[in-house]
C-alpha cells in the first residue's frame, strides 16, 4: 500500500469519526456539563490549596534524574498519597445524570416516557430489542461466535479453525473495514492485538515513537497534581486486581504521558464537554492566561486506570500500549464519563439499560425498585468502566471485540441487562439494596457471549 | 459394614481438616486404628523406617511414598534424571537424542547441576568455562527458599573447596549438602517481573505410572522488578519467588498475593506471542513433569498404601523454554489470600476424591482407576496403562497437553514423533 494511500485512509477514518457524533441536545449538554465541570474543578482546586501543592511545577534536576532512572518501576517508590482523594467516583457522576432534566421537555410529549420508572429522566431515543437484534445480527444463534463455539466441547472444525483462517487473511490484506466486520464474531486470542490495531488504524511510525518520547520527557520535567491522582487511582484499583497487578508500572507510564498529551484535546471537537481550564497564578479570569488543565483536558476519576489495564494483556511495549489506549479513549471511553445525547454516550446507555429491564423484565424491575435498589445504581459502575475489573479478562476482551466491531458502546447496556436477567431468580428474593449488590458483586465467572445471545435472541419478548 | 473413615493428621491446616469433616470422617489419634493419615514428611520417615516402622494394613492410606525424596530432594532428583538419561542413551532410545552441541534435545530440562562438596572439582571446571555466569546454591534438605544464595565468584564458596580436598572430611549430614545449579538469569519477565510456576501433580501409582495434573496452577511473581545486575545478586526479593520470602517485602499485597492463574499466563502469552509457541510451551511443561516421574519410577517404592500430591516448581526463560527447578513433597497448605484458600481447599477435595474413592474406608488393593466424574479440577496427565493400550488413538487422553488448557494442543507433530515411544 502506498504511503499516501494509507495516510489518506487514515485521514478519512478520522473525519468519519467526527461526523458521526450527533448534537441534538447541545444546549442541555453544555449546561449540564458546565455545572459538573465547575464542581470537579472546584474539587481539584480545593485539594490543591488544602495540600498546598501547585497544580503544576517544574521538577528540580536531581528529581528529574531520579525519575528517569526509575521510569520502569514507578510502582515501587510510592509517595505519600494518604491525603489525596479521587476527584470523583462513578457514583458522584451518576447523581449528576439522575438530575438531568431537559428544559424543553413537556409532560405531554412522550406517553411511553411518562411511564419510565428508572432514574434517568432525559427522553433520548434508544433501541428496543427488535432493533438491537438487527443491529447485532452477527451475534445471533445461528452465527458462530468466539466465546461460545470455541469451547472445549465443540470440535474446532465446526467454526474455530475457519474463523482463525479468515482472521489471518484479513490481517494479511490489511483491510481495516473487514477487520471491524470480522471481530463482531470475536477475535482469536493470538490475532487480537493486530486486529485491534488494524481496526483503529494504528500503525507504529517513527514519529509516533518520537511523540511518546516527548511526552515522557514532559513527565520527567514537570510534576502535575494530576499525577498524584493517577498514582492513587492505580494503587487503589489495578494494583489490587488479580489480573492487572502485574502491569502496574506500565499503567503509570501510559497515564502520566496521557495527561500531558495535548493531541487528546482534539476529541473535544466532537465531545459536547469542554476541557477544564485553569489560570496562571494571579491571572484568574483573564483568557490570555488560561491553560487547559491537565494538558489533555481529562481529569481522571476513581477507576480511570482500568481503561488501560486490559490492554496490557495485548501490548507489552509501552509506546504501542500508549497509542492503542489513546485511540480507544478518544473513540470510545470518553463517552462513558461525559454528558451527551450520543447513542453511545453514558446517558443513552443508562437509559437503554433501564428501558430494557423495565420492558422485558418488568417484575424484576418493579421488585428492585420497591426495595430501594434501582438497578442502575448497581450497573452504572460496570458500564462506566466498560466492565473492566468486573469480568474475567478473557471475557472482557471478547466484549471489547464487539465494541470495536460495532463501533458502539451499546453492548455494555445490553450486557448489563443480560446479567440482571441471568441472576433474576436470586434477585427476586432479596429485600435490600445491599443484598442486591451482594448477588451481583462477583461477575468473574460469567461467560459474556452466551449471556448476550440468550438475552437478545432466545428470550421470549 | 460401612464405617466412617478414621483420619489423623499432624499438619494443622484448615483446608485439610475442613475437607475431612465435610466428608463426615472421624478424627482419631495415631495410636488408634486409623484409615487415612495425612502426614508430614518427618512422620512418613518414621512409618517406613527400619527401626520405628510398622506394617500398614489394607484399609490404611497415607499421603506420601516411602522414598519420595528420590524426587523431592534436589540432589537426588538431579541424580535420578541423569541416570534416566544415560539409560535411555544406552538403549539408543530416540528420546535421548542430542543436538550438535551434545545437549539433549528432549531431556534437557534441568539446569546444569552439581552436588557439593562431592562434585566440587567438576563444578569448578564447568564454572571456568562460562566465566560470567551466575550460579545458585541451594541446601538439599531445606524449603521455602531458606539458605539459598547466588554466587558469581568461586571465592564465594570457598568452604566447599577446602572441604572437598581434605580426605578427613566427615560424611556429610544431609543438612550440609548443597546443590549448585546454573542460574537462569534470563527468566521470562512479565511486567518486568520474574515469576515461577507452581503446578500440582497427583501420583496414585508409579508402576504403572498414573498421574494427574491440577488445572488450577499459579504463577508467583516477585514484588520487585527483575535485574540481572550483579549489584542485586543479594536481593532475594528480586530472585526468589517463594511466597515465604516475598511476603516480607514492602510491596507484598494481601489481596492477590502476587499470584496469577495459569490461565492468565496462557491468555497473556497467546495474545502477545501467538498460539503455536504457547501451546508448545505448555506441552513441554507437561512433558518434563512426566519425564521426571518416569525417571524416578524404577527406584520408587510403589507401596500400594501410598499416593502423593507434589508441588512442581517450573521457571520459563525468555526463549519460552521451561525448566524444572524442584519438586516439593509437602506443598504449602497455608493460604496467603482468599483465592488461595479456595484453591487449596478444592485441591485437597479433589485429591481426596481420587485417593479415597467415594469417601469410604479404603482398600489399598483397588485398581486406582477412578471414574472420570470424580477428577474435579484434575486431568489425567499420563496413564501408563492406557498408553500401552492399542493404537495412538486410545492414547489421546493420556498425552500431555491434549486434554489440558483451553483447547489442548492440536499440532504436536513437528519433531515430536518420538512421543509414540511413550508406550
Amino acid at each position: 500500500m502506498l504511503q499516501e494511500e494509507s495516510d489518506l485512509s487514515l485521514i478519512i477514518a478520522h473525519i468519519v469519526q467526527k461526523l458521526k457524533s450527533s448534537n441534538l441536545y447541545a444546549q442541555l449538554e453544555r449546561q449540564a456539563w458546565g455545572s459538573w465541570e465547575k464542581r470537579i474543578l472546584k474539587s481539584l482546586n480545593s485539594m490543591c490549596s488544602e495540600l498546598s501543592i501547585p497544580l503544576a511545577r517544574k521538577r528540580p534536576v536531581g528529581e528529574q534524574k531520579e525519575l528517569l532512572s526509575k521510569w520502569n518501576e514507578m510502582g515501587t517508590d510510592e509517595p505519600d498519597l494518604s491525603l489525596f482523594r479521587p476527584v470523583y467516583a462513578p457514583k458522584d457522576f451518576l447523581e449528576v445524570l439522575i438530575n438531568l432534566r431537559n428544559p424543553n421537555y413537556e409532560n405531554g410529549d412522550s406517553l411511553s416516557f411518562r411511564t419510565h420508572l428508572g432514574l434517568i429522566q432525559v427522553p433520548l431515543k434508544v433501541k428496543d430489542i427488535p432493533e438491537l437484534k438487527e443491529f447485532f445480527v452477527e451475534l445471533s444463534l445461528n452465527t458462530g461466535q468466539l466465546g461460545i463455539d470455541d469451547s472445549t466441547q465443540v470440535p474446532p472444525e465446526l467454526f474455530e479453525n475457519e474463523h482463525v483462517r479468515i482472521g489471518q487473511k484479513v490481517l494479511a490484506e490489511e483491510d481495516s473495514a473487514a477487520a471491524q466486520q470480522y471481530v463482531r464474531q470475536g477475535s482469536p486470542t493470538a490475532l487480537r492485538a493486530e486486529l485491534w490495531a488494524l481496526i483503529l488504524n494504528i500503525s507504529s511510525q517513527p514519529e509516533d515513537a518520537l511523540y511518546y518520547e516527548q511526552l515522557k520527557t514532559n513527565v520527567i520535567q514537570h510534576d502535575l497534581l494530576v499525577d498524584s491522582l493517577i498514582y492513587k487511582d492505580v494503587k487503589l484499583t489495578a494494583s489490587n486486581d488479580d489480573y492487572y497487578f502485574v502491569f502496574e508500572d506500565y499503567l503509570y507510564q501510559v497515564l502520566l504521558c496521557f495527561s500531558r498529551d495535548t493531541s487528546v484535546l482534539g476529541h473535544f471537537a466532537y465531545n459536547s464537554a469542554s476541557p477544564p481550564k485553569s489560570y496562571i497564578r494571579g491571572k484568574l479570569g483573564l483568557e490570555e492566561y488560561a491553560v487547559f488543565y491537565p494538558p489533555n483536558g481529562v481529569i481522571p476519576f476513581h477507576g480511570f486506570s482500568m481503561y488501560v489495564a486490559p490492554l496490557c494483556f495485548l501490548y507489552h511495549e509501552p509506546f504501542k500500549l500508549y497509542q492503542m489506549f489513546r485511540e480507544m479513549y478518544v473513540r470510545f471511553f470518553f463517552r462513558l464519563h461525559s454528558i451527551s445525547s450520543h447513542p453511545s454516550g453514558i446517558v443513552s446507555l443508562c437509559l437503554l439499560f433501564e428501558t430494557l429491564l423495565q420492558t422485558y423484565l418488568p417484575q424484576l424491575f418493579y421488585h428492585l425498585r420497591e426495595i430501594g435498589a434501582q438497578p442502575l445504581r448497581i450497573s452504572f459502575k460496570w458500564m462506566v468502566r466498560a466492565f473492566s475489573g468486573y469480568l474475567a479478562t478473557d471475557q472482557l476482551l471478547l466484549l471489547w471485540d464487539r465494541i470495536l466491531g460495532y463501533n458502539s458502546l451499546e453492548i455494555l447496556a445490553v450486557l448489563a441487562a443480560a446479567v440482571f436477567a441471568f441472576r433474576a431468580v436470586n434477585l427476586m428474593e432479596v429485600t435490600s439494596l445491599a443484598a442486591a449488590e451482594a448477588v451481583l458483586a462477583d461477575l468473574s465467572t460469567l461467560k459474556v457471549m452466551p449471556l448476550l445471545q440468550i438475552f437478545l435472541f432466545a428470550t421470549v419478548t | 459394614m460401612a464405617g466412617k473413615v478414621k483420619w489423623v493428621t499432624d499438619i494443622e491446616k484448615s483446608v485439610l481438616i475442613n475437607n475431612f469433616e465435610k466428608r463426615g470422617w472421624v478424627q482419631v489419634s495415631e495410636n488408634e486404628d486409623w484409615n487415612f493419615y495425612w502426614m508430614s514428611v518427618q512422620t512418613i520417615r518414621n512409618v517406613f523406617s527400619v527401626e520405628t516402622g510398622y506394617r500398614l494394613s489394607d484399609d490404611q492410606i497415607v499421603n506420601h511414598f516411602p522414598n519420595h525424596y528420590e524426587l523431592t530432594r534436589k540432589d537426588l532428583m538431579v541424580k535420578n534424571i541423569k541416570r534416566y538419561r544415560k539409560e535411555l542413551e544406552k538403549e539408543c532410545s530416540p528420546l535421548a537424542e542430542k543436538d550438535e552441541n551434545g545437549k539433549y534435545l528432549y531431556l534437557d530440562f534441568v539446569p546444569v547441576t552439581y552436588m557439593l562438596p562431592a562434585d566440587y572439582n567438576l563444578f569448578v571446571e564447568e564454572f571456568r568455562k562460562s566465566s560470567s555466569s551466575t550460579w545458585i546454591m541451594k541446601p538439599c534438605g531445606k524449603a521455602q527458599g531458606k539458605g539459598i544464595f547466588l554466587i558469581n565468584k568461586l571465592s564465594q564458596i570457598k568452604k566447599w573447596s577446602r572441604d572437598s580436598k581434605t580426605s578427613t572430611f566427615v560424611s556429610q549430614s544431609s543438612k550440609e549438602a548443597y546443590v549448585i545449579s546454573l542460574y537462569i538469569n534470563n527468566p521470562l519477565l512479565i511486567g518486568g517481573r520474574k515469576f515461577d510456576l507452581r503446578l500440582y501433580v497427583l501420583v496414585s501409582t508409579y508402576r504403572p505410572l498414573r498421574c494427574y495434573m491440577y488445572k488450577l496452577g499459579f504463577c508467583r511473581f516477585c514484588t520487585v522488578k527483575y535485574s540481572p545486575s550483579t549489584s542485586e545478586l543479594d536481593n532475594m526479593f528480586v530472585h526468589l519467588t517463594n511466597v515465604a520470602i516475598q511476603k516480607h517485602g514492602d510491596d507484598y499485597n494481601h489481596i492477590h498475593g502476587g499470584k496469577w492463574t495459569v490461565s492468565n499466563l496462557r491468555l497473556y502469552l497467546e495474545s502477545t506471542r501467538g498460539r503455536e509457541v504457547t501451546s508448545k510451551l505448555f506441552d513441554e511443561i507437561h512433558w518434563i513433569i512426566v519425564q521426571s516421574l518416569k525417571a524416578v519410577a524404577p527406584v520408587m517404592n510403589n507401596d500400594k498404601h501410598c499416593f502423593e500430591c507434589y508441588g512442581y516448581d517450573i521457571i520459563i526463560d525468555d526463549r519460552l523454554k521451561p525448566w524444572l527447578i524442584e519438586v516439593n513433597a509437602s506443598p504449602s497448605l497455608t493460604s496467603s489470600t482468599a483465592n488461595d484458600r479456595i484453591l487449596k481447599y478444592n485441591l485437597i477435595n479433589d485429591t481426596l476424591n481420587i485417593a479415597v474413592p467415594n469417601g469410604e474406608i479404603p482398600d489399598c488393593k483397588w485398581n486406582k482407576s477412578p471414574p472420570k466424574e470424580v477428577l474435579g479440577n484434575y486431568e489425567i496427565l499420563y496413564d501408563e496403562e492406557l498408553a500401552q493400550g492399542d493404537g495412538a488413538d486410545r492414547d489421546l487422553r493420556s498425552r500431555p497437553g491434549q486434554s489440558l488448557g483451553p483447547k489442548g494442543s492440536r499440532s504436536r507433530d513437528s519433531g515430536r514423533s518420538v512421543l509414540t515411544t511413550w508406550k
